[in-house]
């Protein structure tokens, strides 16, 4: 068993998923001569799990029955033990399609969190690609460190615990994709640019007259995240923003959060060479 | 600032053989870069020549005579008004591989009042210009034939509730003209295998090439034809060689009698014409006729061997997960195809509409051999920013289809109709049971 691969029959030290009704699911690591309880009985590792097929039925001690799953990265995240608040599948799958990701894509992504987002990029990166996830909480970091070990993914990713917007994500012009879920994203915006994969790039032409007088003093502008070849998404509202090329500082609406991502475009008027692609995500 | 690293930027420059995504506002054409071919883009043809070697995510004007002229960057502090707008020739070519969508920073800026303004160019990834063009399918400039209305988003759920990854065995049914097929290989990377289940004739692919995967992904393309499906399932399927009459035979017999054939057809014709040209055309015309009878045989052995290979993947009844998206009612697609699905693995289904996913449901919980059933559909809403203007723009509900997803387990065994239980073994349930069969 793993995350990023299917397998047939249960072993010794899997995760497996037990399915005990609708909505009523739990993760259990199997291992042999242990016993879980459930509310139709016990299942007995050894003889219950091992060696059985991921999908079959198992008959609890009591006489009732469960289901054994194989673990998905979206089973996970209804499953998995919360240390902060999470996103779900429906965030994540447009995250991930926005993001482009797929097989050998290297990604960035701060902070881990529960590590529910960091799952599914596993799986759809694998077995080429990497992660390389940024958690500034000790705890959490480790939690997520030894998770990803016990789910068989420990090769795609690095855990760093550092503070993403003073270290930045530990390494430099090599991301795909940056996700930033953090409390002030555009702090982290400089460390997020030189993560990013660098190309040579024709120069913009200016952005129209609007964004001029946005961007000028006093002007307002929505924005959430600033990157430049790939999303990034943030789910808090913040007030300043900065270029990352030239420092200079403009000013931002609050937004209010809603649904969904849109993308628009920002030209800091003061150095002209950088080009902003701005997302949103609210949720 | 960031160091730059040390690679060519060759990958990100234009090259013949390359798809590219044509850009106007916010109209997009996928289109092939081919030597000296005309190309026609919202009512204007042009070469794509002078192209290649630039950067994708270059903007062109077209001249005189459809040769494309790179445009210059305008440069600041100009004018303010909406001088340097205007340029209706404007184009921008767009890769298919790895940029961004914009079509909202477009949308946004017209809706700025700022129509014809100039468009800072974009880099715009050919998967994503490929969700955005089935949005616009609506449109006529968007060749597509069989076209559902499948929404980015709903297809973002499709593969992300369809765990599609590297390495998997996926079954795809789908007559979105190949763009589901094609974000599934893409998703899984050139590993792994998909095998597209198609009805009637053939597969329809055209938008699969769009996304200009390396030629060794199609090795892991398979295809099998729907209406052999429960052949396949029976037992029953028919993969022996066969000759084009559908007559079984083998090949060393049929070689000869092919020779034999000619040698016998000679001297008939030798003595019924006596005109030496004559006779040279009708031996010319058997020499054709042979000629073609070779590569229809060679052509129904091609055929064959992908009919048995696909077969045999399909066989083993343990495909990792499934994706049907078509116009047809799902219903029977489904009950059919999942009987090739290994248990504990997922599989959804889109549907234009809701009923026949209600349907499909019923069949499912009634049948049994599927848990978490879960019919959505969701929502897009897309925002105008301004200041002290930001609002929603429109809330898309309900265009965007819905979607069946489940989870495969081990079919019950010994089931009969009296005992069905439902997937839940809920307390009350099994007394009730007890108190029936008693």
């Amino acid at each position: 068993m793993s995350f990023v691969e299917y397998s047939e029959i249960i072993q010794e030290g899997d995760v497996v998923i037990i399915f005990q009704g609708h909505e009523s699911m739990m993760p259990i690591k199997v291992q042999s001569g242990a016993q879980t309880q459930t509310r139709y009985g016990a299942i007995r590792h050894s003889s219950d799990l091992i060696g059985q097929r991921f999908g079959s039925k198992v008959t609890c001690s009591k006489g009732g029955w469960v289901y054994v799953l194989h673990p998905t990265p979206e089973l996970w995240t209804v499953n998995l033990p919360h240390r902060t608040q999470i996103l779900y599948t429906t965030d994540i799958a447009n995250i991930t399609l926005m993001l482009e990701l797929k097989p050998g894509s290297v990604v960035c992504e701060s902070g881990t969190g529960s590590g529910s987002l960091s799952h599914s990029i596993l799986r759809t990166i694998a077995p080429t690609g990497h992660l390389h996830t940024v958690e500034f909480h000790a705890q959490r970091a480790e939690k997520a460190m030894q998770e990803f070990k016990e789910h068989k993914v420990s090769h795609l990713v690095t855990v760093r615990n550092q503070d993403v917007c003073k270290d930045g994500f530990g390494i430099t012009g090599i991301a795909d994709a940056v996700f930033l879920d953090i409390p002030s994203p555009w702090e982290a915006i400089t460390h997020a640019k030189s993560a990013i994969k660098r190309k040579e790039i024709e120069k913009t032409v200016k952005i129209p007259v609007v964004f001029h007088k946005l961007l000028g003093e006093g002007g307002r502008m929505n924005i959430h995240y600033v990157n430049e070849r790939s999303v990034s998404l943030s789910r808090h509202s913040h007030r300043h923003t900065v270029c990352s090329d030239c420092l200079n500082i403009f000013h931002a609406e609050v937004a209010r959060a809603d649904d969904i991502a849109i993308r628009y475009l920002v030209l800091c008027n003061s150095c002209e060479h950088s080009r902003f692609l701005v997302d949103t995500v609210t949720v | 600032m960031a160091e730059s690293v040390n690679d060519s930027d060759a990958e990100s420059r234009i090259s013949f053989g390359d798809y590219v995504v044509l850009k106007r506002g916010d109209v997009f054409k996928s289109v092939q870069v081919e030597n000296k071919k005309k190309v026609i883009f919202e009512k204007q043809w042009f070469f794509l020549d002078n192209a290649v070697g630039q950067l994708f995510g270059t903007r062109f004007e077209i001249e005189a005579g459809g040769s494309l002229k790179l445009k210059a960057a305008k440069h600041s502090g100009d004018s303010l008004d909406s001088k340097e707008a205007g340029q209706d020739n404007r184009h921008i070519l767009d890769d298919g591989k790895s940029q961004k969508l914009t079509r909202d920073d477009i949308e946004t800026l017209k809706e700025q009042g700022l129509k014809g303004q100039e468009i800072v160019q974009q880099l715009i990834d050919n998967s994503t210009t490929f969700k955005d063009k089935t949005e616009f399918a609506q449109e006529k400039y968007i060749k597509k034939k069989k076209k559902n209305h499948l929404r980015y988003d709903t297809l973002a759920q499709i593969l992300t509730l369809g765990n599609i990854h590297a390495g998997s065995k996926i079954l795809v049914f789908e007559t979105c003209a190949g763009l589901v097929l094609g974000s599934v290989m893409e998703r899984m990377g050139g590993f792994g295998s998909v095998i597209q289940m198609y009805p009637g004739g053939g597969p329809t692919r055209a938008g699969m090439e769009s996304f200009g995967f390396p030629s060794h992904f199609h090795e892991t393309l398979h295809e099998f034809p729907l209406c052999k499906v429960n052949a396949l399932l029976a037992g029953t399927l028919d993969l022996s060689e066969k000759d084009a009459d559908g007559n079984r035979r083998s090949e060393s017999s049929q070689e000869t009698s092919g020779v034999s054939e000619e040698r016998s057809s000679e001297p008939q014709s030798m003595e019924v014409s006596v005109d030496p040209q004559e006779e040279m055309r009708r031996v010319e015309r058997e020499r054709l006729r042979e000629q073609k009878a070779q590569e229809k045989k060679v052509k129904m052995e091609e055929k064959r061997k992908k009919l048995a290979s696909a077969a045999a993947l399909l066989e083993g009844r343990n495909a990792d997960g499934l994706v049907i998206a078509s116009r047809f009612h799902p219903c029977p697609v489904l009950m059919g195809l999942l009987k090739f699905i290994a248990p504990s693995r997922p599989f959804v289904v889109y549907c234009q509409y809701r009923e026949p996913l209600i349907e499909c449901y019923t069949k499912l919980r009634e049948q049994g051999g599927a848990i978490s059933l879960r019919l959505t559909d969701s929502w897009l809403r897309h925002y105008q920013v301004l200041p002290n203007r930001t609002h929603p723009v429109l809330l898309m509900s309900g265009g965007g289809g819905y979607l069946l997803s489940g989870t495969t387990v081990a079919a019950d065994a010994a089931k009969t109709r009296n005992q069905q239980k439902s997937e839940e073994p809920v307390a009350k349930r099994l007394k009730l049971d007890e108190i029936s069969s008693a």
